[in-house]
Parts: structure tokens; C-alpha cells; sequence
């Protein structure tokens, strides 16, 4: 069905980033264009999901491309919706608690933040809407493009070099992406994503087709697997909210979801098993699962340890996409949502406690669950989410994926990646279940002081409200996984690439 | 009636051939009717452009007798869809360089040299359209010294160290029109004729002949000594860092330009595509020797201090780009295609990039990078326009300099040369690390005396508007000539150009 919804939607945040600039004089109307772009898009994007539930697909083409059978435009399918519900229902969410944070922490250059924000966000659900890799590709370098104002924000020495790396790392990666989307569609004659699988890539040559996986696998570094993950760790001097949803959500997704689309929709289920390409990526991924946690679990940088369990829950996503079982590929679907929702709180949280305290680290954290109550129970359920522990969400596409990996065909392997799974759950635990021990069982040095008395010190409402209603979100997706039609999605894409059981 | 527009080629030469002496004596009288005279010249030759380009497109390549005398006795004026494409390329650098100059010139030229630098410019302009859509080998020639002799003047206008720049150049572009010389000297002796569609019909025969293989060698060195090929670049970045910043932009974007089209020309209307088949190898080398100049030429680029020398540098590996489109371009059409619109995307980016270190010059006196901290704030257009240009350079789509990497690289695959994928790629990773570290200068760095917090300070910029709209127009080029690479339309024009050139296949 053709429609220009998509169009829309991609465009609120595009029309509201010169709006952004124009008035930068008021700041309560300047924030009032974000928040009504981020709406609007919001609103537009759920709009399309009954439809694509119906089983149709809105297709828009801006322009045929000079190449053939290539055409820059949208198409929106049920895997690409789901993404890009998460990243614009927490835009909302988060242009909210951005207010309050660069208010609070009266940072400088707000304007060009609120600008690259918009833009970083037009990249992502970009890339979400895609049609092909084309078009993909310049969303995504948008994208990258557009986050470096975010993450050296700071401008100091330190920003600047993690700035740098963040370039270095992404626009390298950009390059490998650039290759495999030439290639494939020098190989196949065309780019389009096809559930399934672009049958005629393996008529191909076997060796190109496996550089050019590789190549893919290169260009989508924004997922963060090892070792080619050191960007994101540096990527947190950035402000906090960029950091919760960029680097949590949109950025980092956008390589996940790029990991998938290439997966299901570029090489398909036959080559991946064919070619044995599936279990290189399931290597990679369950390598990264175990070690970034470890990696995690040394950090006393709150920022960096959740950045590390990042690295960490996103290959959760590119193994149930590596494993190319039903259940796994749901299990994957599904983690980026509830893994979004969960991450961001924790961040929020993060950000909540800088403002307020001005704590960075786990280790002065002792006694914040007192002077911060509702902050830190936001924590505590999200952490619990992250770690598989019901009732959050993070429990049901773990439960997923430990269904996908159990299908998977030599048992060996089934055992493997169900206790690779198994493990970095418990590694979750680990590290974060000492914050939450610290913040709520451990007296500060030299006591609280005024015998429990302790006076309350939130973060501002601004800030507080959007890390609750994350918080009261991660739980609602358990019990309601359907919330945002995200449940009836994932079944709908599931279909898609196997064809319907 | 109908226009005559099969004249207009040669009244585009002839108007601004006599613009050039009007405005010589107009300035004994009047100063300031020099840069009117040019203005409206330029202007006219713009619009005769655009008819021509229509025409050309429409109905067929005009064929212009001068005097009427028929080929192979009398000069021939030939425009098909390339050289009309590349003729509208230069005439509208050539306008908004004219519109820029205006204020800038006051700034950087003395007053009373002043008809005399519009008399050269005038001329360059003419000599660059006459090279552009003449069918005549020696005419060629003659307007290629015209060009040249300009510039060398031009160049050399703003004084000081410029005159050793200039003197550099004089020297190696009178080598190259000596090989060049020779080359055609050659190609007359054994065909006896210097039109260029006769001689494509009377070389095959002779491509055996030890002297039609020197003078290709000739031509082509000649040539690529004036487009700065590397390694024979060596009078370019001189030139370019000391010239008055408008003749900086005008013949980075232009003259190069052209010099390319001249090569392109030489190289498919007169000794075609067989001759090149012939020759195996030859195509490889071309690509080859490209690569390195592409490589290089970002290496050097990256050791510069100096702004516009930097920039000098990313001439010579971005011409290394249009040479390895040509290279790949008999076993690949899109190639070609690369070439082609790396010429237009490279004139729009590097005049924008010329234009916006002119105005930081301008305004700020800034010449080398580490004076641009925190010109972010102090002149936003101006940044905002070289930092579009040079985001356009690196290649991050939607932009200008994507379009033609992606050409190119499709090339290479299709012509699987998977190395040159590899350079192309490189390249632009290459372009990031010297340019960023001019945006990170101009927007990032923390300057001692800087003062944050104060948004909305940055006061409206001192430049004037005949400076300002020339480079924010070429800014918004940059990005609307990339999707319009992308789309289907150039798709006509594209397959014209293929054809007119002799290859086969069309897109």
C-alpha cells in the first residue's frame, strides 16, 4: 500500500530541527518543538501498526535511483515498526528528561544539542523505514554523522579524543557498509529487503558472499560486538540523555537492527545455515555476551558499567538473530524494545543521581536509596529486567531466546548457547545487583547522620517522571508484552521470514 | 523566430573576447564599470550557455563553422552533450566567482590594478569556454595559452609570494603546452589535419605509427600537467595557497575542470576508445597512476597547516578521481558516469570550500588551521558552509561527493578492480581526518578566550552579501546536486554523453 505516512513521520523530526535553531533565543518554545515533533511522530508511527498488522506493507519511493531496480524510499514491515516505536516512544521520554537535565545542569550550546538530537533521531527511525540498503546506508551515516555534536558536547580534551575514536570507529564501519551495499547489489541487482532472503545471492560466488558478510558485519560496528566495541564505553562522556538514548537505543539498535535485517532479509535463513555463517555470528555474540559483562563487572563508572552491559544485552539480540530459529529471531525482536525500555531507566537513573548528587560512581553510592527512593526503585526494577528476573520484562525475551537457542538443530550447540545465555544472565546479576545492595544496604562513610532522618533528594520532576514511567513500563510489557502491538509485531515478522507455521 | 542558436557557441567565446578589451578601456574612464561589464558579460555567456545545453540535449550537437569555412581548412566548433554539460559547469562557477569577487577584490587587490585583473578574468573565462567547445586541435592549443596566460597573471595579481607561485606555474605550464605542441605537431605530420572529428577517421590506420604514439603521450602529459595529475602537481599547491582567494576558487573549480575535459576529450574524439584497447595495460595504468594520485594527495593534504594549501592538496587527489573514472571507463561505463559528475560535484565542492577560506580571510585574516578556533560562532554562515563542503568531500551521503563515490566504486566493481574499491574507500576515510580536524577547529575547540554559555551572541556576520550568497548557494548545491545524481533524472543526459563518446553500452 502506498502511503506517506512514513514520509511524515521521518519529517517531524527533520522539520522541527530548523525550528530548533530559529528560535534559539527561547528556550521554553525551542523545547516545545521537540517535544511536539517527538508526539507527532510518535503518534504517526503507531498509526501504521494496525495496518501492517492486517499483513500489508506501506511502501513509499521518494525517487528511482540512477541505479536500476534501486529506488530511495520507505518501506514499512512489522521488524522495522518495532524499532521504530521504541526509539520514538522514548524520544518522548527522553527530550522530557533532557529539559530537566540541561536545565539543572545549566550546559552550554543547548540549542545545537536539541538540533543534532532531532537529527540523530530523523537517522534512526530512518533507518528503521528503509526500503533497501541504500537507503539504509545514507540514514545511516546520517546518523553517525549527526552524533558526534552529541558526544563531544563537553568540548574538553577528554570528549574531543572520545569523539575522535567515536568518528574513527563509526565512519570506518560506514565504509565496510558502503562496500557490502555496492556488492550485493553488483551480485544481485538489487538492494531491497526481501523477507527470506535475496535468493539470488546464493547463486554468487560462496568466498565474495562471505567477505561481503563480513563486510556487513564491519559496517554495522554500531552494534558494538568485540572486539570492535571500544567507541561506545568512550561514547559516555556525552551527556547523559544522549548517552540513554542514543547509546542505548538508537544508535546502538540501529546496528543490531542492521545485523538483522542482513540476517533475514539480505542473506536468509538457507544461506546463513548453508554457508555456516550462522554460527561465526553466534560465536561472535556469545563471545561478547560473556566478556563484556566481565568487562562490566570492573567498572566503578556507573555510566561505563552500563555501557558495558550494553555491549553485552545487544549480542544478545545478534545471537537470537544468529541462531535463525523461530523463537530466537523473536526472542531478538522482542530484547530490542523491553532491552530499550530497561537500558534507559538504568541511564536515566544514572543521570538522575549526576544531577542530583553528583555522583558518578558505584562505589559513593552507598545510602542512595534513601536520599533517592524513587530514582533508585526505578533502578532496581530495570536491573532486575536486565538480569531475566521476573516480573520484568527482560524475562520473556531471554525466555525467547533460551526457547531458540534449545531448537537449535546438533544439540551441542543448543546446549552451548543456552548456557551462554544462562551465564551472561547471571554475570548480569553480578554486576548489577552490588548498586543495588550499595545504594540500599550500605551506610555512607561516617553514617547518614541525624539518626535516619534522611531528607530526600530527588532529581527534578522533569527528569523524574520519565525514569518512572520507563520503570512502570518495563513492568507492563511482562504482563502485557502486546503494549504498542509489540508482541503481535514479532509474531507478524516472525511469519515474514519463515513463511508462516 | 527561432533563436539561431547553432551561433551561440561562438558568441559565447566572441562576447566575452570583446567584454575583455571593452573592459580595459572602460577602465581608463571608470574604474567601476569594469565589474559591471564583466557581470553582464558572464551573465550573458551563462544564459547562452543554458540554450546551448537545452539544444544540445533536444536536438542534436551543433556544429559551428567559424567563417564559414568547412572542416578540415577551417576551425570547427563542436559541442555535444559533454563539453555543453561542462561548458554550463564552468559558466556558473565563473558567475558566482565574478558576483564574489566584487567585495573581495576591493580587499585584496590594489585599487588601480583592479580593470586589469577584470580584463584577465574576463579573459581566463574566454579561454576556458573556447577550450570547453572547440573541435580544432590547434585552436585548442591557442586558447589554452590564452587560459594560461591569464591566470598566470592572475595569480600572480595578489602580490608577494605569489609572484614566486606564479612564476612556478608559468614554468611548468609552458612545459606542458610545449608537449602538447609537440603532440599535435605529430598528429599533423602523419594525418595532415588538426580537426579533431577528421583525425579520429584517419587514425585508425595509423595506430601502429611511432609517432601517433607519441604524440598521445605527449598530449596526455601535457594535459595532465595543467589538471595537476600526480605526480605532476607540483606547481599546484603554491598557486594555489598564495592567489587571491576568488582566482583560487575559480580555478580550482574550473580550469582543472576543464583541463580534465580537455584529457576526456583527447583521449575518446580523438584517439578513442580502440586505441586505448589496443594498448594493453594502458587503461590499468591510468587507473593506477590515478589511485596513487588520490592516496597522495590526501596524505599531503593531511601534513598542511595552510587552509587553501590543505584544500590545493585535495585537488590533486580529487582530480586523481575523475582520472581513475576515466581509466575504468572503457571496461565499465559508469566510470564515465563517475567522472562526469565528479567534474560538477567537484567544482560545486571546492568553490564552496575556496569561497568560505576566502571569507575567513576576509573577515578574520585566518590563513592556517589553528587560527580557525572558534570561528564557529564568529562567522556561522561561513562555517556552515565549508563544513557542508567538506562533509560533502568525505562523502557522507546525501551529499555531492557521495554520488560520486558510489559511481566510482560500482565501477571498480564491475570492472572488478576490487583494489581501487579499496583506495576510494580509504580515500575517504583519509578526507575525514583532514577536514575534521578543521570542523572540530572550527566548532569544538575550546579557545582560552572563548566564552561559553552565551548563545545567540554570534552576531550577524561582518561578511558582505555578494561574498555570503555565491558560497551558501554553492553550500546547498552541494547537497541538492547529490540527490540529483541519485535520481533518475541525469539518467538522458548521461546515456547522450555515452554515446556522443563512442561506448556502447548506455545506462
Amino acid at each position: 500500500m502506498e502511503s506517506i505516512t512514513p514520509l511524515l513521520a521521518i519529517l517531524c523530526p527533520a522539520i522541527a530541527a530548523p525550528l530548533i535553531l530559529l528560535s534559539k533565543r527561547h528556550p521554553n518554545i525551542r523545547e516545545g518543538w521537540t517535544l511536539a515533533a517527538s508526539i507527532a511522530m510518535f503518534s504517526l508511527i503507531l498509526s501504521m501498526a494496525p495496518k501492517i498488522l492486517e499483513g500489508e506493507l506501506i511502501e513509499l519511493i521518494l525517487f528511482q535511483s540512477i541505479f536500476e531496480n534501486i529506488y530511495v524510499g520507505f518501506k514499512v514491515d512489522a521488524f522495522g515498526l518495532i524499532f521504530a516505536i521504541t526509539a520514538s516512544s522514548l524520544w518522548i521520554l527522553v527530550s522530557l528528561y533532557s529539559v530537566g537535565y540541561m536545565r539543572a545542569l545549566k550546559e552550554h550550546a543547548q540549542t545545537r544539542y536539541y538540533f543534532f538530537f532531532c537529527l540523530a533521531i530523523f537517522g534512526a527511525v530512518g533507518v528503521a523505514l528503509s526500503a533497501n540498503l541504500l537507503t539504509m546506508f545514507i540514514l545511516y551515516e546520517i546518523l553517525t554523522v549527526s552524533t558526534y555534536p552529541l558526544v563531544i558536547h563537553d568540548q574538553t580534551p577528554e570528549a574531543l579524543s572520545a569523539g575522535h575514536k567515536y568518528l574513527a570507529y563509526l565512519l570506518t564501519s560506514g565504509v565496510f557498509f558502503l562496500f557490502g551495499v555496492m556488492a550485493v547489489y553488483y551480485l544481485t541487482g538489487t538492494t531491497d529487503f526481501t523477507p527470506g532472503g535475496i535468493s539470488a545471492l546464493g547463486l554468487a560466488s560462496q568466498l565474495i558472499v562471505v567477505v561481503v558478510f563480513f563486510s556487513f558485519l564491519l559496517g554495522f560496528m554500531k552494534s558494538a560486538w568485540m572486539p570492535f566495541h571500544s567507541w561506545l564505553p568512550s561514547a559516555m562522556v556525552a551527556p547523559t540523555p544522549v548517552s540513554s538514548l542514543l547509546h542505548a537505543v538508537a544508535v546502538v539498535k540501529a546496528g543490531v537492527f542492521g545485523i538483522v535485517r542482513i540476517v533475514c532479509y539480505i542473506y536468509g535463513v538457507d544461506l546463513m545455515h548453508e554457508l555456516g555463517l550462522w554460527l561465526v555470528l553466534a560465536c561472535i555474540a556469545g563471545f561478547t555476551m560473556i566478556v563484556a559483562s566481565f568487562f562490566a563487572i570492573a567498572q566503578d563508572n556507573l555510566k561505563r558499567r552500563l555501557a558495558y552491559s550494553t555491549i553485552s544485552q545487544l549480542s544478545y539480540i545478534i545471537l537470537g538473530a544468529a541462531m535463525v530459529t523461530e523463537s530466537g529471531i523473536k526472542g531478538a525482536m522482542l530484547h530490542i524494545p523491553f532491552h530499550g525500555y530497561m537500558k534507559i531507566t538504568l541511564f536515566l537513573c544514572a543521570g538522575a543521581i549526576m544531577v542530583a548528587t553528583g555522583k558518578k560512581n558505584v562505589s559513593e553510592m552507598a545510602g542512595l536509596g534513601k536520599i533517592m527512593p524513587v530514582t533508585m526503585l526505578a533502578f532496581s526494577i530495570a536491573a532486575i529486567g536486565m538480569s531475566g528476573i521476573p516480573p520484568v520484562c527482560g524475562f520473556i525475551s531471554k525466555l525467547y531466546l533460551c526457547f531458540g537457542a534449545w531448537a537449535l538443530d546438533p544439540t551441542p550447540y543448543a546446549m552451548i548457547f543456552l548456557s551462554v545465555i544462562l551465564i551472561s544472565s547471571l554475570l548480569d546479576i553480578i554486576y548489577f545487583f552490588p548498586i543495588i545492595y550499595t545504594a540500599f544496604f550500605e551506610e555512607p562513610d561516617g553514617g547518614i547522620g541525624g539518626g535516619g532522618d534522611v531528607k530526600i533528594n530527588e532529581a527534578p520532576l522533569f527528569m523524574l517522571i520519565p525514569l518512572s514511567i520507563t520503570a512502570i513500563f518495563s513492568i507492563i510489557f511482562f504482563f502485557y508484552p502486546n503494549a504498542f502491538y509489540i508482541l503481535d509485531l514479532v509474531k507478524m515478522a516472525a511469519v515474514d521470514i519463515f513463511g508462516g507455521i | 523566430m527561432p533563436l539561431p542558436i547553432e551561433q551561440f557557441p561562438v558568441l559565447v567565446v566572441v562576447i566575452s573576447l570583446f567584454s575583455a578589451f571593452t573592459i580595459l578601456l572602460a577602465g581608463l574612464v571608470n574604474r567601476r564599470s569594469c565589474f559591471f561589464i564583466l557581470m553582464a558579460a558572464v551573465i550573458t555567456q551563462f544564459i547562452l550557455s543554458l540554450f546551448i545545453f537545452h539544444h544540445v540535449l533536444s536536438v542534436g550537437t551543433i556544429h559551428y563553422w567559424m567563417g564559414g569555412w568547412r572542416p578540415p581548412w577551417g576551425i570547427e566548433y563542436v559541442v555535444d552533450a559533454l563539453n555543453a554539460f561542462v561548458l554550463v559547469v564552468i559558466l556558473s562557477l565563473s558567475l558566482l566567482a565574478v558576483i564574489y569577487s566584487k567585495r573581495n577584490v576591493e580587499h585584496e587587490i590594489e585599487e588601480k590594478k583592479i580593470p586589469s585583473f577584470y580584463v584577465l578574468f574576463q579573459l581566463l573565462i574566454t579561454g576556458l569556454c573556447g577550450i570547453t567547445m572547440t573541435g580544432d586541435l590547434f585552436n585548442l592549443y591557442v586558447l589554452l595559452e590564452v587560459a594560461s596566460l591569464s591566470a598566470y597573471a592572475l595569480i600572480a595579481a595578489a602580490g608577494g609570494r605569489s609572484l614566486k607561485a606564479s612564476y612556478n606555474y608559468l614554468i611548468m605550464g609552458s612545459l606542458a603546452a610545449v608537449f602538447y605542441m609537440l603532440g599535435i605537431g605529430f598528429l599533423y605530420s602523419v594525418t595532415g589535419t588538426l580537426n579533431m572529428g577528421d583525425m579520429r577517421i584517419l587514425l585508425p590506420p595509423l595506430y601502429d605509427n611511432k609517432a601517433v604514439q607519441l604524440a598521445f603521450v605527449f598530449c596526455v602529459v601535457g594535459m595532465s600537467i595543467k589538471a595537476y595529475v600526480f605526480p605532476l602537481h607540483m606547481w599546484q599547491p603554491d598557486a594555489y595557497t598564495y592567489a587571491p582567494s576568488t582566482i583560487s576558487a575559480l580555478i580550482a573549480s574550473t580550469m582543472s575542470k576543464v583541463m580534465m575535459y580537455a584529457l576526456i576529450r583527447l583521449i575518446y574524439s580523438v584517439f578513442t576508445l580502440n586505441f586505448i584497447m589496443t594498448y594493453i595495460g594502458l587503461d590499468m595504468f591510468i587507473c593506477w597512476v590515478a589511485a596513487i594520485g588520490i592516496l597522495a594527495g590526501s596524505i599531503f593534504a593531511i601534513k598542511q597547516q595552510n587552509l587553501k594549501r590543505m584544500l590545493a592538496y585535495s585537488s590533486v587527489s580529487q582530480m586523481g578521481y575523475i582520472l581513475l573514472g576515466v581509466g575504468l571507463s572503457p571496461i565499465s561505463p559508469w566510470g564515465l558516469v563517475g567522472a562526469v559528475a565528479h567534474i560538477l560535484n567537484h567544482a560545486i565542492m571546492k568553490g564552496c570550500l575556496f569561497f568560505s577560506a576566502g571569507c575567513f580571510i576576509h573577515q578574520e585574516g585566518a590563513r592556517n588551521i589553528r587560527d580557525l578556533d572558534g570561528l564557529g560562532e564568529r562567522m556561522p554562515y561561513a562555517s556552515a558552509a565549508f563544513t557542508i563542503a567538506a562533509v560533502s568531500m568525505i562523502g557522507i551521503p546525501p551529499t555531492a561527493g557521495f554520488a560520486s563515490k558510489l559511481f566510482l566504486i560500482f565501477a571498480s566493481l564491475e570492472a572488478s578492480q576490487y583494489p581501487f574499491v579499496a583506495v576510494l574507500l580509504l580515500s575517504g576515510l583519509l578526507n575525514i581526518v583532514y577536514f575534521w580536524r578543521v570542523i572540530d577547529r572550527i566548532y569544538f575547540v575550546k579557545h582560552d578566550t572563548q566564552t561559553f554559555g552565551q548563545e545567540g551572541s554570534a552576531k550577524g556576520s561582518g561578511l558582505p552579501l555578494s561574498m555570503l550568497a555565491p558560497m551558501l548557494l554553492l553550500a546547498s548545491l552541494c547537497i541538492i546536486a547529490g540527490i540529483f545524481w541519485l535520481s533518475e533524472i541525469p539518467l538522458p543526459l548521461l546515456n547522450e554523453i555515452l554515446s556522443n563518446l563512442g561506448t556502447e553500452v548506455t545506462l
